[in-house]
């Protein structure tokens, strides 16, 4: 059995991912990149809305898709969750219902790669909580 | 229905963050010797007024806008009744909320855990400008995870890029692990 992992070893992560990223040379500047919200309430949290979170650092990562994956509260489409709001740098966030592993991959092949809409976008004029 | 354990804390610290805390703490206590399993949250956000503080578990009270009913707590509490415990909440304008549930340990209807782990994670990685420390503690030992020694490491470096969360969360699992927490 190995060692168990601490702090000590996130160094070699951090040292390594130094490396790749002056190879991309992430931008700084949030409004240039890709930005998803995972509605993260009571009621995204039940359908799955963690999954969904994780699915998309983990394949924004191996897609080498540069993008800030974040969570927001109830958007008040307890009915579609879960649900969530892409921001492509320059456009206005659209926001998808229903969202699984499958519609995450879709989401991020047709609609981030290309612009593409997909199925399940909630087309209304909604207003974040942080708004109101 | 919260599936697990890291659902309720996913959805409990919204709450904290929703009230602008700055420090969120997460503390798991089991002991087989009362057969008891302790969830603590405890926020430095703004506080709950003493007149809302009493209408927090009615599920037709929800602070947000979007939606007239609020469930995260009422969940919870329904949760930890159901096995025996019970959940309160202490809450101070302006210093910050207590949430603390208790469930008995062993009991059938006590969820899983859950990945909280995974959780604790995402919610560092979603936001990184505040400070998370989860605690656990079984009759075998503690880990304590606090992301100010995380970033004390990364000297910069974000806590949200993938390679990070991904280790800190094998970290945490790993040390779980060792000090044999319940299923």
């Amino acid at each position: 059995m190995g060692q168990v992992k601490s702090l000590a070893d996130l160094r070699k992560i951090k040292e390594n991912q130094q490396g790749k990223m002056s190879l991309r040379e992430k931008s700084n500047n949030p409004e240039s990149l890709v930005q998803v919200r995972v509605a993260m309430a009571t009621c995204g949290i039940a359908s799955g809305a963690k999954q969904v979170m994780d699915f998309f650092i983990e394949e924004f990562d191996k897609r080498n898709i540069q993008a800030v994956v974040t969570q927001t509260g109830c958007m008040g489409y307890c009915f579609a969750e879960p649900t969530v709001e892409v921001t492509l740098p320059g456009k206005e966030p659209v926001v998808f219902g229903y969202v699984d592993a499958k519609k995450a991959d879709d989401i991020i092949e047709k609609y981030v790669k290309n612009g593409e809409l997909v199925e399940g976008i909630i087309p209304v004029n909604y207003e974040t909580i942080e708004k109101k | 229905m919260m599936k697990d354990f890291a659902m309720h804390i996913m959805d409990i610290v919204q709450n904290s963050i929703s009230a602008g805390a700055s420090q969120i703490s997460v503390t798991i206590t089991e002991s087989e010797a009362d057969d008891s399993l302790k969830l603590v949250i405890t926020d430095n956000g703004k506080g709950i007024p003493a007149a809302m503080l009493e209408k927090v578990t009615d599920p037709y009270t929800t602070s947000r806008t979007t939606r007239k009913v609020g469930l995260g707590l009422p969940l919870l509490k329904q949760h930890a009744e159901s096995t025996g415990g019970h959940l309160s909440i202490a809450s101070e304008v302006g210093k910050g909320t207590v949430a603390e549930a208790s469930f008995g340990l062993s009991h059938l209807d006590r969820q899983p855990l859950g990945d909280v782990a995974g959780t604790i994670v995402l919610l560092a990685a979603a936001n990184p400008e505040r400070r998370f420390i989860y605690r656990h503690t079984t009759p075998y030992g503690s880990y304590t995870f606090d992301t100010d020694e995380v970033n004390e490491v990364l000297e910069g470096m974000s806590i949200s890029e993938a390679p990070v969360i991904r280790f800190l969360r094998e970290m945490i699992e790993e040390n779980l692990k060792e000090i044999k927490i319940s299923g």
